[in-house]
């Protein structure tokens, strides 16, 4: 059953140095309370998953919580460049990244097989593509029925996955709306998993019966952090802010700007501070 | 009426789509292009996008691949696994539109490095998609902007197969997909020729000069035998996509 608690405590049970860790949300629902709640504990030497990683991983990754990162995309969205991440991989500050690149599809299928128990997936994919030939994770298998040659990627299992989602109910149940992306996935092929939710609710009431949930016995650790995928967004709450992302650019650019930025507005923070962006859907009912 | 080449670009490479294409969206240029044409000729255009975003009607341009305005206005909204399984491997898609950072002559894609892979100049975003967008659908389509250093001469990393090293190389390797059939630049449209599969100049937008376009691009550039004139915009076209950028402007402020 999952417990309800502080982000800080959900944090600190779940995410040890040196774990696996992957912090999924397809540019919608991205768990960026969670994330800088690792910063703050100082976490070092995570592996770290996603399929697009953005401005929380680039966080991430120059405050030093990175030795590795595995990953299909990695940029700001209509913006351009991590800095931090090209710095990073190009100059190795702060220290050297070690990257495990591969494609949307073969993240896609890895999670898949991750939460389905399968060792690998195989998917028909990078024909003609270099990524084979610099990624010795990606092979290759036969097809036992028709002799196809398809390509094989690990399937990946966290050790423990952060996600955002809108609500989870008094016992601990988690409801996904909008872009779904990954994350159930994500949480089923984890051991452990931290879910940061908008608000936490009596009962979902009328929801599809086809509605993503997971349900309270996949899910280790809850936390309402209201606002706490901004600056993505909460479908149905608060809109992506392409402002910040615009913004941030120049904050990423300057070693010296990251770092005071990160001290005014993560380290000496808490996550509380995402309150602001949170707008609650139905009045009464904020967390 | 004047025109940026920006805007002749934007307006090329949403001419040829149609009604009946289920298309695979790419961020940025390609995103303008698909919804300029859902605006003018062809208002039933299926546009997906790789967030898992089916038939969706954006009113404004999204900055990211999923932005909320792409789920609000969408048919359906699938989880990201079944997007690439079951909509993208299983053949459901008649088009995709690419852009790059860079481009060589049979079409092959870089958007990964500029360098060696483990010691890069620069580091590129990566594929995303795009490696199995370039083999799963049907035919794809790219656009960018011809330059020097996008057009280059060979590629230092090839993040999507185009025609690989053209000819049949597609083939040999298996794809029943015909790869790029257009790349639409802000000065001319390049379609690869039927034999060799290098990129050829096929149209030229109006002002625009062959030795402009040689001297843009990174290989020797050859010219097709009936180059036409790029029709140039029509002030729908042009009013169409100015009113969608302003409202994107507008959106992505505030």
């Amino acid at each position: 059953m999952a417990r309800l608690t502080s982000l800080s405590e959900a944090i600190a049970e779940n995410v040890h140095d040196g774990d696996r860790v992957a912090m999924e949300g397809f540019t919608h629902l991205i768990p960026c309370a969670a994330g800088h709640e690792v910063i703050r504990q100082g976490r070092k030497h995570l592996t770290l998953y996603r399929m697009t990683p953005d401005i929380l991983y680039d966080q991430l990754i120059g405050m030093g919580c990175v030795d590795k990162l595995i990953f299909s995309w990695g940029g700001n969205p209509g913006v351009g460049s991590l800095h931090r991440l090209r710095d990073a991989v190009e100059r190795g500050w702060p220290h050297t990244l070690e990257i495990e690149e591969h494609s949307h599809a073969a993240m896609a299928n890895a999670y898949d097989a991750g939460a389905a128990n399968l060792p690998f997936a195989a998917f028909r994919g990078y024909i003609g593509a270099d990524l084979a030939k610099v990624n010795p994770n990606i092979r290759h298998v036969t097809c036992p029925f028709t002799g196809e040659t398809l390509a094989a990627v690990p399937a990946i299992r966290p050790d423990v996955t952060l996600i955002h989602a809108q609500k989870a109910d008094r016992e601990g149940n988690v409801l996904l709306e909008g872009i779904v992306g990954v994350q159930k996935e994500a949480v089923l092929a984890a051991t452990r998993s931290v879910v940061t939710v908008e608000e936490v609710v009596e009962e979902f009431g009328d929801v599809s019966p086809n509605a993503v949930i997971l349900p309270t016995w996949t899910v280790t650790a809850i936390a309402a952090v209201p606002g706490g995928a901004h600056p993505s967004y909460a479908h149905g709450y608060y809109k992506r802010d392409n402002a910040y992302y615009k913004a941030w650019d120049p904050i990423a650019r300057d070693r010296d700007t990251f770092l005071a930025w990160m001290k005014e507005n993560v380290l000496e923070t808490g996550p509380e501070a995402f309150a602001q962006y949170a707008k609650p859907k139905h009045a009464g009912q904020g967390a | 009426m004047e025109f940026k080449p920006s805007e002749m670009m934007t307006v090329a490479a949403a001419r040829p789509l149609n009604n009946d294409d289920v298309c695979f969206v790419g961020i940025g240029a390609p995103s303008a292009a698909c919804n300029l044409a859902r605006l003018t000729h062809a208002p039933d255009i299926t546009l997906i996008y790789e967030s898992g975003t089916i038939g969706t009607r954006p009113d404004v341009l999204p900055l990211s691949i999923g932005d909320g305005e792409l789920c609000d206005t969408a048919l359906m909204t699938v989880p990201v696994p079944e997007m690439f399984r079951y909509w993208l491997q299983g053949g459901r898609i008649t088009l995709g539109f690419l852009g790059g950072a860079q481009i060589d002559r049979f079409a092959n894609l870089n958007t990964t490095v500029v360098g060696p892979y483990d010691a890069p100049k620069v580091r590129l975003p990566g594929g995303g998609g795009a490696p199995e967008i370039a083999s799963n659908c049907g035919q794809i389509f790219i656009t960018m902007a011809l330059s020097p250093r996008g057009f280059v001469d060979r590629l230092d990393f090839i993040t999507s197969m185009g025609h690989g090293e053209g000819g049949d190389h597609r083939q040999r390797l298996g794809l029943k997909t015909k790869g790029p059939t257009k790349v639409i630049t802000d000065k001319c449209i390049l379609e690869p020729d039927p034999e060799t599969k290098e990129l050829t100049v096929v149209s030229i937008h109006p002002g625009v000069t062959r030795d402009e376009i040689t001297e843009a691009c990174g290989w020797p550039i050859r010219f097709g035998s009936a180059v036409v004139e790029t029709p140039a915009p029509t002030a729908e076209e042009l009013a169409t996509l100015r009113d969608l950028q302003d409202r994107t402007r507008r959106a992505h402020a505030a």
